[in-house]
C-alpha cells in the first residue's frame, strides 16, 4: 500500500512535470524547425538562428532586457536596501503608510500600475523611451528588495550597532562595515527577484515603452509576422542564463576546492 | 540609533511621485471631466461601462476564466507540493528546481509554443491521429485561454504552497500521531490548516495575473477574443484613456473585494479549526 502510494506520487509528478516541460523541449526543437510554421515540422536547419543574429531588432531587444534588468536591479537594491534600513528606524504610524503604499504595485494587477504610469509620463509630457522603462522597473522593483531585507533587519541585534558607535565608529562606517554584512543574504535574494521581474516583465514594459524600444517580451509580441525565429531567440536566451547560474552555482566549489588544493600543499 | 531615521526621505518622496501620484491620475482620468472649458466631475465612464450588457459580460467572463484557473491551480498544485515537502535530500532541490527553471524562460514565448502544438495540425493533434482517437478543436476556445493561464502560473501555485509546508514544524505531525491521530486526520487537522496562508498567497499571484491578462487571451483566444484586460489595452491605445482608467478602477475594485473575501474566509476556517 505505501509502496502504491508512492509510485503513484513518483507517477503524478512526472506527468505534472511532463505538461510544464513539453512546451519548452517544443521550443527547443522548433527553433531547428527548417519551414516558415510553428506547428509543423519540416526538417532540420539553423536559418531561424541566423536570422536572430541578423536581424537588429531581435538583437536589440536581448541588450535592452539585459540592460534595464541590470540596471533596475542594482538601483532598486540599493534604493530598496537604504529605505528598508530607514524604514526600521522609523515610527510605526510612517512605516504601516510606507508598507500600504509598497502594497500597491504588489497587489494591484500589473496593467492598473501600467495604466497609471501610463498617464503619468504622457501628462507630464515624458518622452516615452529607456528612461520610462528603467524609472518603471525600479518602481516595481523595489518593493521586492525591501520585502526580503526587512525580516533580516528585524533579525539584526539592535546592541551591535549600538556598540560599533560606542566604539567609536562613524553611522556610515558602522552601516558598511557591522549592518550591511549582516543584511547581505537579504539583499542578494531582493535582488535575484528583482532581476527576474524586471527581466520577465511584459505588461508594464508594454505601456511605457517608446516607439521602436522593445524588450524581448514586447518584441516577440509585437512582431508582424511570427516565426521560429521566436524560437530560437528563447533557446538563446535560455542557453545564456542557464550558463550564467551554472557559473553562479560553480562558483563557490571551485573557489573552495581551489582552497582546499592550497591547504594541502 | 537614530542616525538611520533619515534613510527613508528620498524613498518616501520617490513613491511619492512614482506610485501615489500615477494611481491618483487612474481616479483623475475615471471620474474628472475636462471639455476644453471647464473642469467638472462625472460619473459618465462608469454608465457607459454599466449601459448595456457587453462590458460586464466580458467581466463577468474574465473572472469565472480567472476563479477557474485558480481552482484548476489549487487542485492540481497542491498534491504536487505536498509531494516535493515528503521527498527528501537531492530530490526534493531537483523537484524545486524544475519547477523553478520555466520561470526563467519568456512567458510569452512559452504562451506560442503551447499555440503551436494545441493549432488544428500541431502536435497534440498528430498525436491524437497517429493514435487513431478524433483530432481536437482547441485553439480560440475558453479551454485553450484556461489552459494557457494554468500553464503559465501553476508554478507559481505549487511554489507558494510548497514553501508554506516547509516552514511548517515537524515536530506537530509527531505530536498528532503520539495523540493517535490517524494519516488523514493529522492532514486534515493540521497540515491542511496550516498550509492555508501559502495557498492565499498562491491565489493572489495565480488570480491576479490571470484576471488582467492580455496576451493568453489575444494568443490562445484569437483577435476577437476578449478579457477585461484586452479592453484597458485596447483603450489605453486610443484618446479614450478616462475609459482605460474606469475600467482599470472597476477591476481593481473588484480584486480588492475578492482579496478581503479571502482573508475573512481564512480567518473563519482558522477559528472553525482551532473550536474542537
Amino acid at each position: 500500500m505505501k509502496k502504491l502510494l508512492s509510485k503513484l506520487s513518483d507517477l503524478y509528478m512526472i506527468l505534472l512535470i511532463l505538461f510544464l516541460y513539453i512546451p519548452v523541449i517544443y521550443i527547443i526543437v522548433f527553433a531547428f524547425n527548417d519551414g516558415n510554421s510553428m506547428s509543423q515540422w519540416e526538417g532540420f536547419s539553423l536559418r531561424w538562428f541566423e536570422m536572430v543574429f541578423d536581424n537588429r531588432d531581435m538583437v536589440n531587444s536581448i541588450y535592452t532586457t539585459f540592460f534595464v534588468a541590470i540596471i533596475a536591479t542594482l538601483i532598486s537594491s540599493i534604493l530598496g536596501t537604504i529605505a528598508a534600513i530607514g524604514l526600521s528606524k522609523s515610527r510605526r504610524v510612517l512605516r504601516s503608510a510606507v508598507e500600504q503604499v509598497n502594497n500597491l504595485p504588489v497587489m494591484n494587477p500589473d496593467i492598473v500600475t501600467a495604466m497609471g504610469l501610463l498617464l503619468f509620463f504622457t501628462s507630464l509630457g515624458i518622452t516615452k523611451g529607456y528612461g520610462t522603462i528603467l524609472l518603471a522597473h525600479i518602481m516595481f522593483c523595489t518593493p521586492y528588495v525591501m520585502l526580503s531585507v526587512t525580516p533580516k533587519l528585524k533579525a539584526l541585534d539592535p546592541n551591535l550597532m549600538d556598540a560599533a558607535l560606542d566604539l567609536g565608529a562613524t553611522p556610515l562606517y558602522a552601516l558598511c562595515k557591522v549592518m550591511i554584512p549582516q543584511i547581505k543574504s537579504g539583499i542578494m535574494s531582493g535582488a535575484m527577484i528583482a532581476f527576474a521581474m524586471s527581466f520577465d516583465d511584459f505588461v508594464i514594459t508594454d505601456f511605457v515603452k517608446g516607439a521602436g524600444i522593445n524588450n524581448i517580451s514586447t518584441m516577440v509580441y509585437t512582431m508582424k509576422r511570427k516565426n521560429p525565429s521566436i524560437y530560437a531567440l528563447t533557446t538563446v536566451v535560455m542557453l545564456c542564463i542557464t550558463v550564467a547560474l551554472l557559473i553562479i552555482n560553480a562558483a563557490p566549489i571551485i573557489k573552495e576546492k581551489m582552497k582546499k588544493k592550497g591547504e594541502n600543499q | 540609533m537614530k542616525n538611520y531615521k533619515g534613510l527613508i526621505y528620498p524613498y518616501i518622496v520617490w513613491i511619492a511621485i512614482m506610485i501615489v501620484v500615477p494611481m491618483l491620475m487612474i481616479f483623475a482620468f475615471a471620474f474628472i471631466q475636462d471639455d476644453g472649458s471647464s473642469v467638472s466631475f462625472t460619473f459618465d465612464n462608469f454608465k457607459r461601462f454599466f449601459s448595456d450588457e457587453t462590458f460586464p459580460n466580458v467581466l463577468k467572463r474574465s473572472l469565472g476564466i480567472a476563479l477557474s484557473t485558480t481552482l484548476v491551480c489549487i487542485l492540481f498544485g497542491y498534491p504536487a507540493a505536498y509531494i516535493m515537502s515528503k521527498a527528501e535530500g537531492k530530490k526534493k532541490s531537483l523537484l524545486v528546481l524544475l519547477m523553478t527553471m520555466p520561470m526563467w524562460i519568456n512567458m510569452l514565448v512559452r504562451t506560442y509554443a503551447l499555440m503551436g502544438i494545441l493549432a488544428d495540425n500541431g502536435l497534440l493533434n498528430s498525436i491524437l491521429s497517429f493514435l487513431g482517437i478524433p483530432m481536437v478543436q482547441i485553439m480560440y476556445t475558453d479551454s485553450a485561454v484556461m489552459l494557457g493561464m494554468v500553464y503559465d502560473f501553476l508554478p507559481f501555485m505549487v511554489l507558494q504552497i510548497h514553501g508554506s509546508l516547509e516552514k511548517m514544524d515537524k515536530s506537530l505531525l509527531e505530536a498528532a500521531a503520539d495523540l493517535g491521530a490517524g494519516k488523514g486526520k493529522t492532514f486534515l487537522k493540521v497540515v491542511l490548516p496550516l498550509s492555508i496562508p501559502g495557498v492565499l498567497s498562491g491565489i493572489t499571484l495565480v488570480f491576479l495575473p490571470a484576471v488582467s491578462s492580455y496576451f493568453i487571451p489575444n494568443i490562445l483566444g484569437g483577435g476577437g477574443y476578449t478579457l477585461v484586460g484586452n479592453l484597458i489595452q485596447q483603450y489605453s491605445l486610443t484618446t479614450e484613456r478616462d475609459f482605460a482608467s474606469a475600467i482599470s478602477l472597476i477591476m481593481a475594485v473588484i480584486i480588492m473585494l475578492s482579496m478581503a473575501l479571502t482573508k475573512k474566509l481564512e480567518k473563519f476556517s482558522g477559528t472553525e479549526g482551532s473550536e474542537d
